[in-house]
């Protein structure tokens, strides 16, 4: 099915990805650093920030994730496309 | 458990229509340095690690899911609308003649992968060597795809996952300084 | 800082060496071979504090931490 994705949807998506980057690197650091109290705090403000623009996302372009960790709308968001390989 | 999440972890592009360069791309899918071979070399040795380095193991082998998921969206993309006759011309002829366009987790020559790709041995040491090593193969493999390709959007995504492997392999030295210093002295940050 | 980050970066992990040329051998010689020593292995415990790329410089170059960033560039062999 051809859905054509507007702009806003890439820019939104790009936002989302560079703030969980900085996540997974904090995440792999705080492995090895567990009391890097300045570290810690970073990945605390970025979890929360990142909540919000997830929630953002998600209104307008349905769920991120399966199995109850995020809200859907009627008919069943899940199946929609795109698909991360296909956009 | 594991949760899905329907976003790649970094924006794959690819602009060049280049069957030829997903059969090299199937070295990091189905190879013995790939990000299959990776993840569940990772989450597998995971249960016999000391109990400090389980969550690097789990994060990075985490993580390389995602990128054997990039790896699959360039394969994906360069050889969707590709003709069986562009297929052939590119070596993928008898790769179409038992798969069709399906992906499959074989490296560059069409090996299967196999476990004996991977190692757990138990021995901590002898475990994050191994990853190091791993890592830097990856890193290497990367290396040499990105020079098979001018495809700069593709070397793009390339690069992004070779430094990955510098960065995990930067994890798992430091993993192995945690396991140094677990008699009582520790690097105190 | 991203373009001055990856030329020193590409300089100082470099590497050159130049294998023994016979005048046997079948193909022209290249001269000079070059590899890389990637930044984990000249500093394979990261210091806390270091310096953070933007998460959007961050997410383009597969690393958070300038120090750790190891360009690579396809270069004739």
């Amino acid at each position: 099915m051809t859905r054509k994705m507007p702009d806003h949807y890439y820019k939104l998506l790009r936002d989302l990805q560079a703030m969980d980057f900085v996540l997974v690197e904090l995440t792999l650091y705080l492995d090895t650093h567990p009391h890097d109290m300045a570290a810690l705090q970073q990945y605390n403000q970025f979890a929360s920030a990142r909540q919000h623009l997830s929630a953002q996302f998600e209104q307008e372009f349905g769920p991120l994730k399966h199995f109850g960790q995020g809200y859907t709308r009627a008919p069943w968001q899940w199946n929609e496309t795109p698909w991360p390989w296909q956009v | 458990m594991w949760i899905y999440e329907k976003k790649l972890q970094y924006p794959v592009k690819v602009s060049k229509c280049d069957p030829y360069m997903a059969k090299l791309l199937l070295e990091q899918y189905g190879g013995a340095d790939g990000e299959l071979a990776a993840a569940l070399r990772y989450l597998n040795q995971r249960y016999t690690i000391p109990d400090k380095v389980i969550g690097l193991l789990t994060d990075i082998g985490t993580e390389e899911f995602a990128h054997l998921e990039m790896i699959a969206t360039m394969v994906y993309k360069l050889t969707k609308d590709a003709t069986p006759e562009q297929l052939r011309a590119a070596g993928l002829g008898d790769h179409y003649a038992n798969h069709d366009k399906a992906l499959f987790y074989q490296n560059a020559s069409g090996v299967p992968w196999t476990a004996t790709y991977i190692q757990a041995k138990g021995d901590p040491i002898a475990d994050l060597y191994e990853d190091i090593a791993a890592e830097e193969k990856a890193r290497a493999t990367y290396q040499w795809l990105i020079d098979m390709t001018d495809d700069v959007d593709l070397q793009d995504g390339l690069k992004f996952l070779r430094e990955r492997e510098v960065i995990h392999s930067l994890r798992f030295r430091e993993a192995v300084e945690i396991l140094k210093e677990s008699h009582g002295v520790k690097k105190v940050f | 800082m991203n373009e001055y980050i990856a030329h020193a970066g590409a300089a100082d992990q470099l590497r050159v060496w130049h294998p023994f040329v016979s005048p046997l051998d079948p193909c022209p010689p290249i001269a000079e071979k070059t590899f890389i020593i990637p930044p984990n292995v000249t500093m394979p415990w990261q210091p806390p504090g270091l310096p953070q790329f933007s998460p959007y410089e961050a997410l383009k170059l597969g690393t958070l931490w300038p120090a750790y960033y190891s360009p690579y560039e396809t270069t004739p062999k």
